[in-house]
């Protein structure tokens, strides 16, 4: 006892101090503990995204706190790599204190114990027997074997030890587990992006931000060929080729060249017969200088290429510049459409009556399975769209979304064009009616009409009573009423219903309002609807003999989205007439020589495991004394881990043994 | 376990040798299913579906053979599920008309079936540890036992189904929540019922069973909520045989710690009992302390396994699908923070020795977290494992 106080105020030596720090249960628990913490920081808030959109969550403020504290990419922070180090310096530690321990363990059959400690175990029974020494160890073998332990048997002058011990498995389970933990850690650790960070901050690299083509991309920003480990993209349009991928890395990122070309024949969906995605594949054909012929291999999700210590999956795709052909109608000037090509990916100059405006459409897609309206678990496709960026001469832009055919709602079909103006904002759809045709020709020939007030006037001035007795007989009556008119549409087109009452408002003693109100909407219908007709008659229908069922509802919504087109705040609609699909393929190439250590790591952590739940280390004694006819036994176990199970183990351990040497007990 | 002990302490050491004739019948009629259906069906399957089929036979026939009980429970499953393939034929409609199938075996109904034999149980096992009538006992495990059954019907069905409806469709019925929901019943059940064999008590059964009933009540709000029982076509990132191992291996990791924390939570009560009323029916009732510490660790530690090596498997197929073993995707994150929480609390267990109350605690806190990497990640966070939304 005093020799172990004494042993507690030796001064330790420091490097004791520190192993013995390192090596602490406390401590591997705090890390795994600070591991779990940080990465539940990691998925509640979004990793990786553009700097901009944390700005807009957090505000400048805490956006450059976060930032200082690399929450936004907190697995390859600094300080999230220090607490796995030290994790796997803990492990080490351990294995490096207790394995010879474990092994030692593991061999010892502790056949050396005393009676005293044996007397002390959790278990134990004594009984004599009238069986000879030699028979009691040949039957004590005999059912230790039955049971699956080994022993040894150690003869003293008095009395006879049997140690008996099975489950080793569970002590080497330990030291399986612990190894395998920092096998793969420091596999994890050559994949992670440490040589990126260590070559960042020695200013061996830099971050490339600007969109410029990768042949522009400067050395600096240029990973070579003998770069271990990465994980990079590129997409490559059908018919072209590419040697290099991109790391995403920071706020911007870098060029990896490879050792071989990949060329893409082609990109294919497939679709189940419900319109859901089956499949994504490429048609790939690797170039390379070490192969006597080219590579050609298609592969797809879940079924990637592997080539030199390379592996190239299938990770997305895109438009790899498609020819659109789209026709322009103006929705501020006359009924006129052009007609332009341009192609995806590159700005296109428009001059339109008013602006000169670049046209940049983003993407294209020729199918577009979406829900059905229906509610269902329905799918529908709605047939090609094409996303584009309207950018002004000062550089604002506007982000538009456009189907190419009409889609149905409510046993009308309409045509969608989606508008916002900052990305983090949701499309906002603008419905226009489809025409018979299918087409949104009568809607532009209806809205152009709206636009075109010397056509009004003189549809206002015709639709007016010529009756003599009407108290609108004189010609001045009749133009200031058309004028009238005239300034309504405008008013109506500019701002819709919101801003004629606004008008009203502004205008009329309130005790009028309502009155003058519902007189401007009756006047304004009326107008309208002479305005389609005047529509239908250029369509050469007779809306004299009564509007069909379809020409009613078409009115009705045409006005619903005239009212709104104020908020359109564009000169120009978008048609899509044609197109010639192009596709790229989004490639993921990475090398990763970690997982020659990860893979087996995982192997020993599974076995690890298995080995130190399913075989529980079990001991037993039997001291054997007493003369030859009269033997006294005593059995003594030991309950670990799980003492329950044990309890069950250890009676049927001694059931055997009593009955296999007699049942006269002692007690 | 597996040992015996005969009167003459004949050496019977290996495993092999404590086999008994029924022993080998069981191993024969696997091994019989699956040359069948290799024979059968070979064309259809890629090399790794053919290795999988194999090691369930093995699994199966070293399962059968630690756990009589399963054998007659597995050919029963087996029988009623070809039964129900067979009325089917062909025909996907029949389900719509058959009687069979109509009211008990087309997987919707076999589903609703083991949901209402689930809420029975749940209750028959609270009035069995009320009142102390064993008969109500032996209903209760019965019940258990019948739901389990139709739920394993019901998936097996299901996969068939997806083949009639299309073969293009078909695929292994644990795709979606609404499919590992059921999955997580009844194994979370089938370990329930080894642990009461094996302990010899029923008085846990309806804290566990608990559990089961509310994925039940989950279930029929999704049916009838958002028609998730229509069975749809895999996205291509799923389409992987990894699926067919990866997700059962998950779901014995999430039904063992639900299940220790149910008895973590018996634990609690029985030791609040004990202390206020130490004499009262219900403490008599519930089991002792170190059987409950006992199988809160042995789940603990099966659910640990189990989750290990879906998390490993994750990983295998994430390097052959997303491009890399670990790309911090939400749900990859929170199963390490699973395995964390559980790797804490064996290693507090085993190598310091905390026992009762704390880890009874942590084992409730571990079934919040575990919880949270099963639903809460698809419905807050987004990530790859997007699929799994609600």
């Amino acid at each position: 006892m005093s020799a172990s106080v004494n042993s507690s105020f030796r001064p330790l030596s420091l490097t004791a101090l520190l192993i013995r720090f390192l090596g602490s249960m406390n401590l591997a628990i705090t890390l795994l503990v600070a591991v779990a913490i940080a990465s539940i920081i990691g998925t509640v808030l979004q990793q990786n995204q553009p700097y901009p959109d944390y700005v807009i969550k957090f505000g400048p403020f805490w956006f450059e706190v976060f930032k200082s504290l690399d929450l936004f990419d907190v697995y390859s922070s600094v300080w999230f790599l220090v607490i796995l180090g030290f994790l796997v310096i803990s492990t080490t530690v351990c294995i490096f204190r207790n394995t010879p321990r474990v092994l030692k363990d593991i061999r010892d059959y502790k056949e050396s114990a005393q009676l005293k400690a044996l007397r002390r175990m959790s278990h134990g029974h004594e009984w004599q027997s009238n069986f000879s020494r030699d028979i009691c160890v040949e039957r004590i073998s005999a059912v230790a074997k039955a049971t699956g332990y080994r022993l040894v048997v150690k003869s003293e002058a008095k009395q006879l030890i049997v140690a008996a011990k099975k489950g080793s498995g569970s002590r080497l389970g330990y030291i399986f587990t612990h190894i395998a933990i920092v096998v793969i850690c420091i596999g994890g650790l050559i994949d992670g992006n440490v040589p990126l960070k260590i070559a960042e901050m020695t200013d061996k690299i830099q971050v490339e931000t600007r969109n410029i083509p990768a042949s522009q991309v400067p050395l600096v920003s240029t990973l070579p060929i003998d770069n271990l480990s990465f994980r990079g993209n590129v997409t490559i349009p059908e018919g072209q080729k590419a040697n290099l991928a991109f790391i995403d890395f920071k706020d911007g990122y870098l060029v990896q060249r490879l050792p071989f070309l990949i060329a893409v024949e082609d990109f294919r969906i497939d679709y189940y017969k419900t319109g859901q995605p089956k499949s994504f594949a490429s048609d790939l054909i690797i170039y390379d200088k070490e192969l006597d012929a080219p590579l050609y291999k298609t592969i797809s999700v879940n079924h990637p290429l592997e080539h030199r210590g390379y592996t190239i999956y299938q990770s997305s795709f895109g438009d790899g510049g498609s020819e659109l052909r789209i026709k322009l109608w103006s929705l501020k000037g006359a009924n006129r459409s052009d007609e332009i090509r341009v192609v995806v990916n590159t700005p296109f100059a428009l001059s339109l009556e008013k602006a000169e405006m670049t046209l940049e459409v983003l993407d294209f897609r020729p199918i577009n399975v979406n829900p059905d309206i229906s509610g269902v678990k329905k799918f529908k496709n709605i047939g090609p769209r094409f996303q584009y960026k309207l950018r002004t001469a000062t550089g604002e832009a506007t982000e538009f979304i456009n189907y190419m055919m009409p889609v149905e709602k409510d046993g009308a079909k309409y045509y969608l064009t989606g508008l916002r103006h900052t990305p983090a904002e949701d499309f906002k759809y603008w419905y226009l009616p489809a025409d018979s045709e299918d087409g949104v020709d009568r809607f532009m020939c209806f809205l152009a009409l709206l636009n075109d007030e010397t056509r009004l006037k003189e549809i206002a001035l015709s639709s007016l009573p010529k009756q003599a007795d009407s108290f609108l007989s004189m010609a001045e009556d009749q133009e200031l009423v058309a004028q009238f008119m005239v300034a309504l549409i405008k008013q109506f087109v500019d701002g819709g219903v919101g801003l004629i009452s606004a008008q009203v408002k502004a205008a009329v003693a309130p005790d009028k309002q309502q009155e003058i109100s519902n007189l401007y909407a009756k006047m304004l219908h009326h107008f309208l609807r002479n305005v389609y007709w005047v529509v239908l008659q250029e369509e050469e229908l007779d809306p004299t003999l009564g509007l069909s069922e379809f020409d009613e509802r078409f009115y009705e919504d045409a006005v619903a989205a005239v009212s709104i087109s104020h908020q359109y705040d564009v000169p120009v609609y978008l048609d899509l007439v044609g197109f010639n699909h192009k596709e790229a393929t989004g490639l993921q190439v990475t090398r990763s020589p970690g997982k020659m250590l990860v893979f087996p790591g995982c192997l020993l952590l599974v076995v690890g495991v298995f080995c130190m739940f399913y075989l529980p280390q079990r001991r037993f004694w039997v001291v054997v004394s007493g003369s030859q006819d009269n033997t006294e036994l005593f059995l003594a176990a030991q309950a670990g881990r799980n003492p329950y199970e044990f309890e069950q183990e250890y009676s049927a351990l001694e059931n055997a043994l009593l009955l296999q040497l007699g049942t006269e007990r002692t007690d | 376990m597996e040992n015996t002990i005969d009167k003459d302490y004949k050496t019977k050491r290996r495993f092999y040798q404590c086999r008994n004739s029924a022993d080998w019948i069981w191993g024969l009629a696997n091994v019989v299913s699956v040359v069948y259906a290799l024979s059968q069906y070979h064309m259809l399957m890629d090399g790794f579906e053919k290795a999988i089929i194999v090691c369930t036979g093995l699994a199966l026939i070293g399962f059968g053979w630690v756990w009589q009980t399963i054998r007659l429970f597995v050919t029963g499953v087996a029988l009623v599920s070809l039964f129900a393939v067979s009325r089917y034929g062909v025909m996907i409609d029949l389900g719509k008309t058959d009687f069979f199938l109509k009211y008990m075996l087309a997987s919707q109904s076999a589903i609703m079936w083991m949901s209402a034999l689930y809420v029975m149980a749940t209750a028959t096992y609270f009035f069995n540890l009320l009142t102390n009538k064993s008969f109500s006992g032996v209903v209760a495990t019965s019940l258990t036992w019948a739901a389990t059954g139709m739920g394993f019907v019901g998936l097996l069905v299901r996969w068939r189904e997806s083949y009639l409806i299309d073969p293009e469709i078909g695929h292994i019925p644990v795709s979606n929540l609404y499919e590992v929901f059921i999955l997580f019943s009844i194994i979370t059940a089938l370990i329930y019922l080894r642990y009461e064999q094996r302990y010899k008590t029923r008085s846990m059964g309806g804290f566990v069973l608990t559990v089961i009933s509310a994925a039940v009540a989950f279930l029929l709000w999704y049916t009838v909520e958002r028609q998730a029982d229509i069975i749809q076509p895999l996205v291509p990132a799923l389409n992987s045989y990894w699926m067919k191992i990866h997700v059962p291996a998950n779901f014995i990791g999430y039904g063992s710690f639900s299940l220790a924390a149910m008895i973590g939570l018996v634990f609690l009560l029985k030791g609040k009992m004990e202390a206020v009323a130490p004499k009262a029916f219900l403490t008599q009732r519930l089991p002792e302390l170190t059987l409950l510490d006992d199988v809160m660790y042995r789940a603990i530690a099966l659910g640990f396994a189990f989750f290990t090596l879906a998390t490993i498997l994750g990983a295998l197929w994430a390097a052959e699908a997303w491009g890399g073993y670990w790309s911090w995707d939400p749900k990859e994150t929170w199963a390490l923070i699973v395995w964390l929480n559980y790797a804490a609390w064996l290693h507090m267990r085993l190598t310091k020795g905390w026992r009762g109350n704390p880890m009874a605690w942590w084992s409730i806190v571990g079934f919040f977290v575990t919880l949270f990497a099963f639903l809460g990640v698809n419905m807050f966070l987004s990530g790859l494992h997007s699929y799994g939304g609600l």
